[in-house]
């Protein structure tokens, strides 16, 4: 840790300065013994912030500086000891289905003016809100056409299509949130309710819930259980026929690549071996026993190392709260 | 019954999109609470610090009882306020007979708690017991030098931890251009034993010196205390792991070189051929229906000769 962005050697030791967030760290220093007094701690404390302080000043003045009407102002460096952040990196929302579609297509946005020519009125009107530019409630008269049957009120048409417009063009928005709140970029100014997601714990611990593709493999794989593979299984009205029926019978290939061992020969030895041993303890699968051997290793590696890293004097409490409650020194 | 709440006046929306994950991230926001009991000398700890990170800081003045930060169940309280005030940064006091004067320092990420150190105040001293010069009192915001003195901050973990949490909690603002009249505080910590760190914060007396660097004195003005570390939580590798991720590791092309007389170059990697499972390439059915075409135009041939003679 604090590895020495610009290290500033001063006039006895060498300080860690981390001149980004205006540190120095003294790894040397040695306290006096530990019976001095308060007020003798307090001056030693003093004398040493006072050389680090040095320290960090002698390299920060140290810089080119601009002068700015409030001061000297230096460009710092960037920071060597790395800080977690608060918040996840921030995900790109996905294109929505119009943007999609707008892309394929290759239709560009165009601005549209806030005021524009109404010709009924012959005035400047605005283009939304109140008193607007073609205006569904404002036309007076809707001519009749050969195709209208009568007894259909056109301005009670008018407004029907104008609700079922609003309605898909609601229900596409909210697809579009959904989409993005799956991939976890949704807009920030949006929230999901408290009950969507769990309070504590990372969002992987969120359960999801089954897909429409994963409850339909589930019915393939017992077709495994049967000795035809689930190629004469009944099937109910509706269900999907398998992907891989029947029974899978691999051949050796015709001709043989480069490639580790011969297979026709390891297939051969396989079946002697077996009939061969005297007891079922005599065969050995090599393979089998290298990959064993080697997870076994890996695992004692792998604790190792954790046990090694791990502090040995307080170690965090994993384990669940038990009744009682050891006391600790 | 909707799943999404949207914010109904364009105030409250704006109040959202401040709270958003920025890219390049700059201050963080402190949360500093308290719990059933408090004693006198916490008190006055919890009202200092929030005195000295007034701009950025949030003091709430209740009590919490349903907070306890090192049981599992307990922090959901501790990350329900880190949502709604948005601060990553908790300190929270609590006073009992087993953990006198106990302070917790934590930080979250995503408002999950990310990591915890808990320490003793001992020896306190407040603010106001201070005198000094007013002149040099340093200013509310102004970024702060800090000073680790003492090699347990290497080799004891908990110390390490606790040098970052001190770090992330008093370093203010991340900027890039600083002023170099504003500098005027700084932060000593010394660790006196492998457990015990003395910290102290001054304020930077800079004198006249002959060179353009001036000479520092230190003066002490604001609170000193001995943080006894007892407890301590680690982040999980996993949250660890995604919250040191930085935003300029932009996607690397690979495979492609620029070269000044060719232009833009790549290698296009033929893999093995797999003999032993490639399907043979002559279409069966296509020989087939070769050889029936083959023979039936020979018959038809041999009708047309036949016709023809």
């Amino acid at each position: 840790m604090a590895e020495a962005g610009a290290v500033a050697v001063a006039a006895v030791t060498n300080y860690e300065v981390d001149l980004g967030n205006l540190m120095a760290y003294d790894p040397s220093h040695h306290l006096a013994a530990a019976s001095s007094s308060r007020g003798e701690l307090r001056e030693e404390c003093l004398r040493k912030g006072t050389e680090l302080a040095q320290a960090v000043a002698d390299a920060l003045f140290a810089l080119p500086a601009t002068e700015d009407r409030d001061g000297p102002m230096v460009h710092l460096p960037p920071l060597t000891t790395r800080f977690p952040r608060e918040k996840h990196l921030p995900k790109p929302k996905p294109p929505t289905k119009w943007e999609q579609f707008a892309k394929m297509k290759g239709i560009t946005k165009r601005k549209k003016n806030k005021r524009d020519w109404d010709e009924q009125t012959q005035t400047w009107k605005r283009t939304y809100g109140y008193d607007r530019v073609n205006d569904d409630r404002d036309i007076p008269i809707i001519e009749a056409k050969a195709t209208d049957e009568p007894g259909v009120d056109p301005f009670a048409q008018r407004r029907e299509e104008k609700k079922n417009r609003v309605e898909k063009q609601e229900k596409h928005r909210l697809e579009n949130l959904k989409k993005a709140a799956k991939l976890g970029a949704l807009p920030s100014h949006i929230q999901l309710a408290a009950t969507a997601l769990p309070i504590t714990g990372t969002k992987a611990d969120v359960p999801k819930k089954s897909r429409k593709k994963d409850l339909e493999d589930v019915a393939g794989m017992a077709s495994s259980a049967t000795a035809s593979g689930g190629k004469f299984d009944q099937k109910l009205p509706g269900e999907k026929p398998l992907k891989n029926p029947g029974k899978h019978r691999k051949f050796l290939p015709v001709v043989e690549g480069r490639g580790m061992g011969n297979q026709e020969k390891q297939q051969n030895d396989k079946i002697l071996n077996a009939l061969l041993a005297k007891s079922s303890d005599d065969q050995m699968d090599v393979g089998k026993a290298i990959t064993m051997y080697k997870v076994k290793k890996e695992k004692q590696r792998r604790k190792e190392k954790e046990t090694s890293s791990a502090s040995n004097k307080l170690k965090t409490q994993k384990k669940p709260l038990k009744k009682f409650v050891k006391k600790k020194a | 019954m909707v799943a999404i709440r949207v914010p109904k006046s364009q105030r409250a929306r704006r109040e959202l999109l401040k709270h958003a994950p920025k890219l390049v991230e700059t201050g963080k926001k402190t949360l500093i609470l308290h719990g059933t009991k408090t004693s006198a000398v916490l008190n006055s700890a919890l009202a200092d610090i929030f005195h000295l990170k007034r701009d950025n800081a949030v003091k709430f003045s209740k009590k919490n009882d349903n907070i306890r930060p090192f049981e599992s169940g307990g922090e959901t309280s501790l990350e329900f306020f880190s949502l709604k005030t948005d601060c990553s940064l908790l300190v929270y006091g609590c006073h009992s007979k087993k953990r006198p004067n106990n302070l917790v320092l934590g930080r979250t990420y995503d408002h999950h708690i990310y990591d915890l150190v808990e320490v003793g105040v001992e020896s306190y001293r407040s603010i106001e017991s201070y005198v000094y010069d007013k002149k040099l009192a340093p200013k509310l915001g102004s970024k702060p030098f800090f000073a680790f003195i003492g090699e347990h901050f290497e080799s004891v973990d908990e110390l390490k931890h606790l040098k970052e949490i001190l770090l992330d909690l008093f370093k203010g603002e991340v900027v890039e251009n600083l002023n170099l009249a504003g500098v005027d505080r700084i932060f000593v910590c010394t660790a006196i034993s492998p457990t015990t760190v003395y910290m102290t914060h001054c304020a930077l007396h800079l004198k006249r010196s002959g060179t353009s660097i001036p000479r520092i004195e230190l003066v002490e003005v604001g609170p000193s205390m001995d943080l006894v570390v007892r407890r301590h939580r680690l982040p999980v590798e996993s949250l660890k792991k995604e919250a040191m991720k930085t935003a300029d590791h932009a996607k690397k092309m690979k495979n492609v070189t620029k070269d000044p007389l060719q232009g833009k170059l790549g290698k296009v990697y033929i893999p093995d051929q797999q003999i032993a499972k490639m399907t043979l390439a002559n279409d069966v059915k296509g020989l087939k229906r070769e050889r029936r075409e083959a023979k039936k135009n020979k018959e038809h041939s041999k009708k047309q000769k036949m016709n023809a003679e």
